[in-house]
């Protein structure tokens, strides 16, 4: 039976846990709120670039002028998979998730008998993988002192990425994330970047012709490289507002738990706290009756 | 004279930075600079750094720097995609002057004879130029 100095100090330092979890909540919500501004804001360039991608993909057409980026270079020996996570903990299981999500998806490749290599972005994700396929990572981006994404860090990455597809590196290319659906739910997702999967929605046909100012095949391979960069930028947005989102229900979770220890701590102390008054008065009472 | 006005839209991967009526725009094409007005016709053109001059339905004109990207123009409107865009009065030149530095270093790194060399050879000269006109400013 803890002694009610012990239960007091029990008391004192869930107390302070739970000003940390609330703090972190509400930081939380803050960031989310910026992150989700920040992905709405990207959403127009995105759109209209696969809104353009598509149209021009179909002037182009499947001719072999089409770039390799696109069409890949026919074949599916060794995939790359771009693991996107948080560099931070406490959020919940929206680290572990994705990387269980892309665990599976390694063994699976594996089992198949292709060639995998990784590349980390976060630093939880490569925490993670690094246990079971430290061989297979050929390397990580660290975006830990990055305060807010800016397109630069993901156009590093995309530039990466096509670098190794140009020396043969690999053959498929997919990014993992998380997209987010709201602040309870992030859901792993994957996004094939090489060969680009042509964009899913159909674009309303404008019905124009269009000029093409240098040729198409030549915009087109100017545009695929940069439409890669896009998708990876979006994926990191999404993410940070999943973790921003998990972060806050964790901490939520968390705050609420620390207000029912406390609350079963007080009950108990308060027992604790009566039962010792009611001895010391019996012991009183019994001695008075001695004499 | 009233011109014709039409819609124009100034995008970068971040915002949203303009959607409005405007006259008449410049824009820094690869292959020259072009002035797109209302019911040009229908162009896609990738865009160099420099400088994009817009000047709206209301005759105010003003002037944006971008960095590399596309434009896609129909005669109802024009939407300019760029890589990274900034109204010219917020320019930072260290940031360009970072720009060349990095695309000096790319340009090292790229064995002769490479067609990429070509391309960042070209994307450095731009970067100067655009420094150039911006010193004016």
């Amino acid at each position: 039976m803890p002694s009610l100095k012990d239960l007091k100090n029990r008391i004192a330092s869930v107390k302070a846990t739970q000003k940390i979890t609330k703090a972190m909540k509400m930081v939380a919500a803050a960031k989310l709120r910026r992150a989700q501004e920040a992905a709405e804001a990207a959403r127009p360039y995105s759109q209209r670039m696969s809104a353009v991608l598509s149209n021009i993909a179909q002037a182009v057409g499947s001719d072999d002028s089409a770039p390799r980026l696109m069409t890949g270079n026919g074949r599916d020996e060794t995939h790359l998979l771009v693991v996107c996570t948080a560099e931070r903990g406490l959020c919940g299981g929206f680290n572990s998730q994705i990387a269980r999500f892309a665990r599976d998806h390694v063994r699976n490749l594996l089992a198949e008998g292709k060639a995998v290599k990784i590349i980390c972005v976060g630093k939880k994700g490569f925490d993670i993988l690094r246990r079971e396929f430290a061989s297979l990572i050929i390397d990580r981006v660290d975006l830990r002192e990055v305060k807010k994404i800016g397109f630069e860090n993901a156009d590093q990455i995309g530039k990466k990425i096509i670098g190794l597809f140009e020396k043969d590196e690999f053959d498929v290319c997919t990014l993992f994330y998380s997209e987010f659906k709201s602040v309870i739910s992030q859901v792993p997702t994957t996004l094939q970047l090489i060969p680009a999967a042509a964009p899913a929605e159909a674009v309303a046909d404008t019905g124009a012709i269009y000029e093409y100012e240098p040729d198409a095949g030549e915009i087109l391979s100017d545009l695929i490289p940069r439409n890669i960069s896009v998708q990876v930028f979006r994926a990191l947005l999404e993410n940070v507002a999943g973790e921003m989102g998990a972060k806050m229900s964790a901490m939520d979770n968390a705050t609420r738990n620390a207000g029912e220890m406390i609350n079963k701590l007080t009950l108990s102390y308060n027992r604790q706290r009566q039962a010792q008054i009611t001895k010391e008065l019996i012991e009183i009472i019994s001695g008075a009756e001695a004499l | 004279m009233i011109m014709a006005d039409f819609n124009f839209e100034l995008v970068s991967p971040e915002r949203l930075l303009l959607s409005e009526r405007v006259s008449e725009v410049v824009i820094p094409a690869t292959e020259g600079e072009m002035t797109v007005m209302a019911n040009h016709a229908p162009t896609m053109t990738t865009v160099k750094p420099g400088v994009v001059t817009v000047k709206a339905a209301d005759g105010t004109v003003s002037r944006y720097v971008v960095f590399g990207g596309f434009a896609d123009i129909l005669p109802t409107g024009c939407t300019l995609l760029a890589e990274s865009a900034v109204p010219v009065e917020e320019v930072d030149r260290t940031l360009i002057e970072k720009r060349i530095e990095a695309a000096k270093n790319e340009l090292e790194g790229i064995a002769h004879g490479d067609e990429q060399r070509t391309r960042a050879e070209t994307f450095l000269t731009e970067l100067t130029q655009l420094n150039g006109i911006l010193v004016a400013f």
